[in-house]
């Protein structure tokens, strides 16, 4: 994982909105966030996160047969920032490309990468769930420029040796489009491409119905995770770890609550963090690891929500 | 099954009131503390202890004890 130096907290929030510490906290847990710097962009997080990968991993960037970027804050409209990733790793000449799947990306990632590894195409697939959100926020609404930090998480996903006790057991993707303009950054695209208007009228900003979003994460999530717990016969009470996606610690609590899982195997950084949309998973597995709460050969079920109206979940053992 | 004593008991339960304080007239927001995702997670588990679906826009209109009451029994009565 890797995010940004800078650091904003509840209190500096209060200097430029109209909120409060209490306010922020009481509605959605969250603390701290990493804020970007003006000459950063995804592709600069996402790298340094992939070099820690690779390191962690004990793979050279010449091994990977794949990278896959989960972003909605790309470098550029295109070309993908998979590719100028690649060209920062010195990776081969191997498929590179990104996924728009908000903030499930990286669970979008993890399901798309189990495939290539399965059909024996790919051995080693750097995935990278990378979001720099505060580059297109609404700074003037207290609503939403609260709750979003940024970072990037990457992992490596490679072909199991006979000796491994890690594997990838499950994964569930789905979307729900019929919701997708409830989170939505609407101006840049083909839909309403950039104008004066579209600036103007704030339109390159992210734009959410969070009471609706709200209600929709619990719900989706919760029947991700059944979904693949049944698929594997398996019990919430086997499940050593739960990180779900940290978009707010209410989603996350109510969520634990309809799952019947203890509150001390929910992983949780949201106070440190905020929502790193596509990255807010990876950080917290990584963080868990190194904090010593995740071993080898413990059961972790992930779930994820975003944009799309997307979801899934992730079944592995560590 | 008493749809009033069930209502109350979930509102109790959910918004950790008292008993008493939840009168017909108790708003839930104004008069019981609730902020607007307490309304959501509440409204949630009508749905659930219900069995039913409660859609955004009437969801919105359920601001007191009361009219979530008289609601939910017009639904159940469908």
């Amino acid at each position: 994982m890797h995010v940004p130096e800078k650091i904003l907290n509840n209190y500096d929030l209060e200097k430029i909105v109209d909120t409060s510490d209490e306010w922020i906290k009481i509605r959605t847990g969250m603390f701290e966030r990493h804020i970007a710097a003006d000459s950063e962009a995804a592709s600069d997080i996402a790298y340094q996160a992939a070099l820690k990968a690779l390191d962690s991993a004990g793979i050279r960037a010449k091994e990977l047969d794949m990278i896959i970027v989960a972003s909605v804050t790309n470098d550029h409209a295109f070309p993908a920032t998979a590719c100028i990733l690649q060209k920062l790793l010195g990776a081969r000449e191997i498929p590179a490309f990104d996924i728009s799947a908000g903030c499930s990306g990286w669970i979008y990632a993890a399901n798309i990468a189990k495939q290539y590894i399965e059909n024996g195409i790919c051995s080693h697939i750097l995935i990278i769930g990378v979001d720099l959100l505060s580059k297109i926020v609404n700074w003037s609404d207290r609503n939403t420029c609260v709750l979003f930090g940024d970072g990037a998480g990457a992992t490596i996903i490679s072909k199991a040796e006979p000796s491994d006790i890690s594997c990838f057991i499950d994964s569930h993707i789905s979307s729900d489009g019929s919701s997708y303009d409830l989170l939505i950054q609407p101006a840049g695209g083909s839909r309403q491409p950039a104008s004066e208007k579209t600036v103007k009228d704030n339109l390159h900003t992210i734009y959410m119905e969070g009471n609706k979003i709200f209600k929709l994460a619990i719900r989706s999530m919760n029947d991700a995770c059944h979904i693949v717990l049944k698929r594997n016969n398996m019990d919430i009470r086997s499940i050593d770890w739960l990180i779900t996606h940290q978009a707010n610690l209410r989603i996350i609590e109510a969520l634990g609550k309809k799952l019947r899982i203890a509150e001390e195997k929910v992983i949780v950084n949201i106070e440190k963090y905020a929502n790193t949309s596509a990255a807010t998973i990876p950080i917290a597995m990584d963080e868990a690891i190194h904090l010593g709460k995740i071993r080898h050969g413990d059961l972790v079920l992930m779930a994820t929500f975003g944009a799309g109206l997307t979801s899934g979940s992730l079944l592995i053992r560590y | 099954m008493d749809v009033v004593a069930k209502v109350k008991e979930i509102i109790v339960e959910e918004l950790g009131v008292d008993e008493n304080e939840v009168t017909m007239e108790a708003s839930f927001i104004e008069d019981l503390g609730a902020d607007s995702l307490d309304t959501v997670e509440l409204i949630m588990k009508f749905e659930e202890e219900f069995d039913i679906d409660i859609d955004d826009e009437e969801a919105e209109k359920l601001t007191t004890v009361g009219k979530a009451i008289e609601y939910l029994k017009t639904k159940l009565a469908e």
